[in-house]
């Protein structure tokens, strides 16, 4: 039989078995319902306990928000003090932190991505940045201790900074890698075939088109050290009061909040809130600046 | 004038594909020659003992299937393969009496002398006026005044002058396509290059800008030199005063357009330009 004497729709070959077909497409409808309701739940799940945390916070927080806490001293329980001293010192010690850490980070990022293409020494710089972006940041801060606190013979405001340096690096470092090798090779030949040296590629073509990106990991790498408690507490110590020397003890939002929130007294368990919530909003805000850069580069 | 020579024209060039070949002009003298070229990837020999001419003031076309080689020529002449180590040549291009693939030669200045538009439009992230002036400040140092001048002179060249004048401070990204692509070329020639190759310029564009390119190169050629690589017969056809079919990395025959398109002389010519391969 030619195959135009076939019923039309009928596709020559083997018969096809309906019931298997059919009882297959169930299963699978059946298996999406669960995966689906599954998502959701987990979704709902993360998304509860973040908002519990904010609602808490705020809860607990705004209440205790005076302008005693923006213009007072850390001070003993029951004399009214407020978190200024923690507030600066903080500032003061994220902002170092990624003034010395932002640099370092960006030229091992050029490198690695520009420089360091198939070599050994590029792979091991790669995974010992890797690494370090995943190191808990309590050895980071006893690394400082041992580099720049016992030497020294004493805890200082300098040491945080490092601690905290040493965490921005890793995080500026893979997001310039990253951003770097997003930028077309299209782009930068067309940018040689002008006969330009290959650092001014780099700096004002490749710098250029990827700036947005290495603008927001370097945000996003301070949102992460304003946190940060750990490194500080065996390098800059904190600070009961007002000081803005490098070469002291220095006090920041973390570490205050650590002290005073298992504390006996209610006004430093009430100043801990409030520092969280300060920190909280801080990070956001850092956060939402960097999706807006991002959003704004497109 | 124009009617008379239209009609010589079309009368002694050959037609291909409803399209006419350009007279048989005569060949002008090298401006780069290329010896025994051979470049390799690696291992891999994309380039075989290759011999052309580039004429002074005209336009060679490269045609060839895809993996022939001749994109791969194009970037020996500027040199482009360096930046990939594996990547190497051996022959002779010589230009100004010197060879190009000499390692002793200075890759920046070549590239200023021998310039390349890519298949893809590459505008920088900069605005419309920086990206002109990004590469004539390379070699160069202007007034603001001479720089205004050369930047409207290479726009006006690259026929780009009227739409872009209004708008030379805004970024370059908001061109069309097609305009991207004529600002590439303007940026290309504010250099003031000797050569420009253009590796398939159009292939990224519409038909009118394609067009409006192939009126470019044509108008270019009275002032540079000028190899351009296609796919499409017909626009070698249009734009080019002598044509390079390459094959499997050789370059298997270089005629003038005309003779290229009516009577070609080696039969692998003639089976890829009337499509039995490619």
């Amino acid at each position: 039989m030619s195959a135009t004497a076939t019923h039309p729709g009928t596709v020559p070959g083997p018969a096809k078995d309906q019931t298997v077909a059919h009882k297959l497409g169930r299963r699978r409808g059946r298996t999406n319902l669960i995966i689906q309701v599954l998502c959701v739940l987990a979704t709902a799940i993360g998304l509860l306990l973040l908002a519990s945390i904010l609602f808490t916070l705020l809860w607990r927080g705004v209440g205790g928000i005076s302008l005693n806490v923006f213009t007072r001293m850390t001070l003993p329980p029951g004399s009214n003090g407020g978190l200024l001293n923690a507030i600066i010192g903080s500032i003061i010690q994220t902002m170092v932190g990624a003034l010395i850490g932002t640099p370092i980070g960006l030229m091992v990022g050029t490198y690695l991505a520009e420089y360091s293409a198939g070599s050994m020494i590029g792979n091991a710089v790669r995974f010992v940045s890797d690494v370090l972006l995943s190191a808990p940041s309590i050895l980071i801060g006893l690394f400082i201790y041992e580099l720049a606190v016992q030497p020294f013979g004493g805890f200082s405001g300098i040491a945080g900074c490092l601690a905290l340096a040493v965490i921005v690096i890793p995080i500026v470092v893979r997001t310039t890698e990253d951003m770097l090798r997003l930028i077309p090779v299209a782009l930068r030949e067309a940018a040689f075939a002008l006969g330009t040296p290959k650092w001014k590629v780099i700096v004002l073509i490749c710098y250029r088109g990827a700036r947005d990106g290495i603008v927001t990991g370097i945000l996003l790498s301070i949102a992460r050290v304003a946190g940060e408690t750990a490194p500080l507490l065996f390098t800059s110590l904190g600070n009961l009061n007002w000081s803005l020397s490098l070469a002291a003890p220095m006090a920041s939002l973390p570490v205050t909040i650590y002290q005073y929130a298992g504390s006996a007294f209610d006004d430093w368990v009430q100043l801990a809130w409030v520092g969280a919530l300060l920190i909280t909003v801080g990070v956001l805000a850092i956060n939402v600046a960097a999706r807006f850069m991002l959003r704004g580069g497109r | 004038m124009s009617t008379t020579m239209g009609e010589q024209q079309s009368q002694q060039s050959g037609s291909f594909g409803g399209v006419s070949a350009r007279s048989d002009a005569a060949i002008n003298a090298p401006r780069i020659a290329i010896r025994n070229l051979d470049f390799y990837y690696g291992d891999n020999r994309a380039l075989k003992a290759v011999d052309l001419d580039l004429p002074d003031r005209q336009v060679t076309g490269m045609i060839g299937p895809s993996g022939c080689g001749k994109s791969t020529l194009l970037r020996v002449l500027n040199r482009m393969y360096d930046l990939y180590p594996g990547q190497r040549a051996t022959g002779e291009a010589m230009m100004d009496g010197e060879n190009i693939i000499d390692p002793s030669v200075d890759l920046n200045s070549l590239r200023a002398r021998i310039g390349m538009v890519f298949q893809k439009p590459t505008p920088f992230p900069m605005t419309i006026y920086d990206n002109i002036a990004f590469g004539v400040k390379l070699h160069e140092r202007l007034s603001k005044a001479a720089m205004d001048e050369r930047v409207e002179w290479s726009l006006t060249r690259a026929a780009l002058w009227e739409e872009a004048k209004d708008r030379l401070q805004t970024s370059a990204m908001g061109l069309s396509g097609g305009q991207q692509q004529r600002l590439c070329i303007a940026r290309t020639i504010a250099v003031r290059p000797e050569v420009i190759l253009f590796d398939e310029p159009t292939s990224a564009l519409d038909p009118i800008s394609t067009l409006k390119i192939e009126e470019l190169i044509d108008e270019l050629k009275h002032d540079f030199t000028i190899a351009i690589v296609t796919h499409n017969m017909q626009q070698a056809a249009r734009c080019a005063d002598q044509v390079a079919f390459f094959y499997l990395g050789e370059m298997v025959e270089v005629a003038p357009a005309g003779q290229m398109f009516t009577a070609p002389k080696e039969r692998r010519t003639q089976e890829y330009i009337t499509g039995r391969f490619g």
